[in-house]
């Protein structure tokens, strides 16, 4: 199970014109969350908003479209979203919550809410948890040694960064830059080299690039919360959908890449275990 | 076997049989079918609960009563609460002796200088099969952990210390105070015997010792830390922050609880439970 339990894998972008301008890849997120809250289903979701500094997200909590809207697009480092969900409940009064994770987000989010310690009354409001793909995420300092080191562009000059086809690639007004993966080897922070979950398996559904064309997002089923808000996103008309068979890449090379993670972090763990330090999967 | 001996023999207790239930069970049931028995026995076993408040704040069975949906099932027909001031009205004292108990909820911590608490505490772990320390100040010190003496009228008591310092304990619900749904899930756990659901408690038995520097410590010098934030959600004092991706904590706010090492997806993980949980 490499692709973890899910329901159905489909390719999909959203149909609204200013989502696919924003959106990192097919607007899967922003176009559920806007849906999600236009028919009630949230009142509102955390997401990685933008702070002072360029590219350095901070978790916000969106009470609107607009808002969820200015989230889009991918930033490369951490933004702690799961430190926002008990502010979005007390301070903004959401009673109903949705929100963007990474896979180990994902796990501080369904931990809290299977062993709710000391967390009262947040387990249940959070009614759509939207898991993105994640490779590995980077320290902020590490997007600067990329960014103005190597490739000599100041962070503001950045409209886009996206990771593919071997590449940290990184978008500005006139030209488009890359450095090889390779030489982002040794600067990812070192937690995510024993995360055993590529395509978020815990997610309601989850999205990401890999597997479909540019512009498209591949998206993972899976809880039957999750299934049924994007069947009815689909319905509705905010996104339209391929068979992930007909597209290209396909399937294969997100079972490739999902597989080769695993193995990879798997002997991390077990190096890490031999050193006698604390792994907790 | 009553539903509380089969979970003290998961607890690798001694499944001493029901005196009670057991006899009376098999006598109404002569000449009925042996699944008929078993649902005597069954329904016999509503655990005996006693609630012992040491040094804490009363919090944690504030918290335990925010159950509102379910408290009056609770009470009524799922546990009986045979033991304590704020719950049942039952105080123990040389002509009332402490009554048996499947499972003893114990808030607070012990001062050391009060005898009279050190007693019932003692007296506690005799009379319960299983002891659990309720809440963080119980399980971890919490923020008696701060108690120096030399305030009236006692200035003499100043040694506060979680229950396991003195006694053995069973089982752990750490939070300042633990979360209502955490007390009715544990408890509904018990009550059904899930032994699988309550293996973190169990094994948090053994965290006496909390801080939110267990953050730095123990997930980000161990190369662990992943900047989700969840233990600054799961602060109850807002004694930490994030920043640039990892935790930061105010010890001057923090009361060692424990919640946020506890709540870290780092610190350890119920992949089974989740999974059942989510439906996956
Ligand atoms: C660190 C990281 C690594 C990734 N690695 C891969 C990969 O290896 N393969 C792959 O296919 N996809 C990967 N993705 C996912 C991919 O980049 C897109 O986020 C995803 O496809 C969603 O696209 P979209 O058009 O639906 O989202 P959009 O509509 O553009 O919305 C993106 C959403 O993600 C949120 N977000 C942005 N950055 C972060 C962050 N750092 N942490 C949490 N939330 C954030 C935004 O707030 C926004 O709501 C990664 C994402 C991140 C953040
Ligand atoms: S690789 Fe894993 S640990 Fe690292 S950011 Fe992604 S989901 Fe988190
Ligand atoms: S909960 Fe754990 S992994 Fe997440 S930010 Fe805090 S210390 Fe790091
Ligand atoms: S930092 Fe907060 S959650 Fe952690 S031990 Fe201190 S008070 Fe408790």
């Amino acid at each position: 199970m490499v692709l973890g339990t899910y329901k159905e894998i489909v390719s999909a972008r959203a149909t609204d014109k200013q989502i696919q301008k924003v959106a990192q890849d097919g607007g899967i997120v922003t176009g559920l969350l806007a849906f999600a809250l236009e028919e009630k289903i949230i009142e509102g979701a955390v997401v990685a908003g933008p702070s002072e500094k360029f590219w350095k997200p901070e978790p916000m909590v969106a009470m609107s479209a607009d808002e969820i809207i200015a989230a889009a697009g991918t930033k490369y480092t951490f933004s702690p979203n799961v430190m926002m969900l008990k502010k979005a409940v007390r301070q903004y009064g959401i009673e109903k919550l949705g929100t963007v994770a990474i896979p180990c987000q994902t796990m501080g989010i369904r931990k809290m809410q299977s062993y709710p310690f000391g967390v009262r009354f947040l387990a249940d409001k959070i009614k759509l948890l939207i898991g993105i793909y994640c490779m590995e995420n980077f320290p902020y300092a590490s997007l600067e040694t990329f960014i103005s080191e190597k490739m000599g562009v100041s962070m503001e000059m950045v409209e886009k960064m996206d990771i593919g086809k071997g590449k940290f690639w990184v978008h500005t007004q006139d030209e488009v830059l890359s450095i090889p993966l390779k030489e982002t080897h040794g600067y990812e922070q070192s937690g995510c080299n024993i995360c055993l979950d590529y395509v978020a398996e815990l997610g309601d559904l989850s999205t990401g690039s890999v597997g479909s064309p540019d512009g498209w997002s591949t998206v993972i089923t899976r809880t039957d919360g999750g299934d049924s808000i994007f069947k009815q996103a689909v319905e509705a008309g905010a996104f339209e959908t391929k068979d992930i068979a007909n597209v290209k890449p396909g399937l294969d090379l997100l079972q490739k890449l999902s597989a080769q993670k695993k193995e990879k972090n798997q002997k991390t763990i077990d190096k890490r275990k031999e050193m006698g330090l604390p792994v907790p999967f | 076997m009553s539903l509380i001996n089969r979970i003290k023999k998961f607890f690798g207790m001694e499944a001493k049989p029901d005196i009670e239930a057991e006899p009376d069970a098999a006598k109404s049931a002569e000449g009925a079918s042996e699944q008929e028995v078993e649902k005597v026995a069954e329904e016999k076993a509503k655990p005996r609960i006693g609630y012992i408040h040491l040094s804490g704040c009363t919090g944690d069975v504030m918290s335990l009563s925010e159950n509102y949906d379910i408290l009056a099932e609770l009470l009524t027909n799922m546990v009986d609460i045979v033991y304590g001031q704020t719950l049942a009205d039952v105080w123990w004292d040389d002509e009332n002796p402490m009554p048996e108990m499947d499972l003893a909820l114990v808030e607070g911590s012990v001062c050391l200088q009060d005898e009279h608490s050190l007693k019932e505490l003692m007296e506690v772990r005799k009379r319960a099969a299983m002891v659990c320390a309720f809440g963080s100040c119980s399980a971890t010190g919490c923020f008696t952990r701060y108690s120096r003496g030399g305030q009236q009228a006692q200035p003499a008591h100043e040694s506060f210390v979680p229950i396991a310092d003195l006694v053995k304990v069973d089982c752990a619900i750490p939070g300042c105070p633990p979360s209502p749904e955490i007390i009715a899930k544990t408890v509904v756990a018990l009550i059904n015997g899930d032994m699988d659901y309550l293996q973190p408690m169990i094994d948090l038995a053994g965290m006496t010792e909390a801080c939110g520097c267990d953050l730095q410590l123990k997930v980000v010098n161990h190369a662990l830390c992943i900047g989700c934030g969840t233990c600054v959600m799961a602060c109850q004092t807002r004694a930490l922050d994030m920043t640039n991706g990892r935790p930061e904590l105010n010890s001057d706010r923090c009361v060692k609880c424990g919640v946020c090492y506890v709540q870290c997806p780092r610190s350890w993980w119920p992949d089974e439970q989740v999974k059942k949980d989510l439906g996956l």
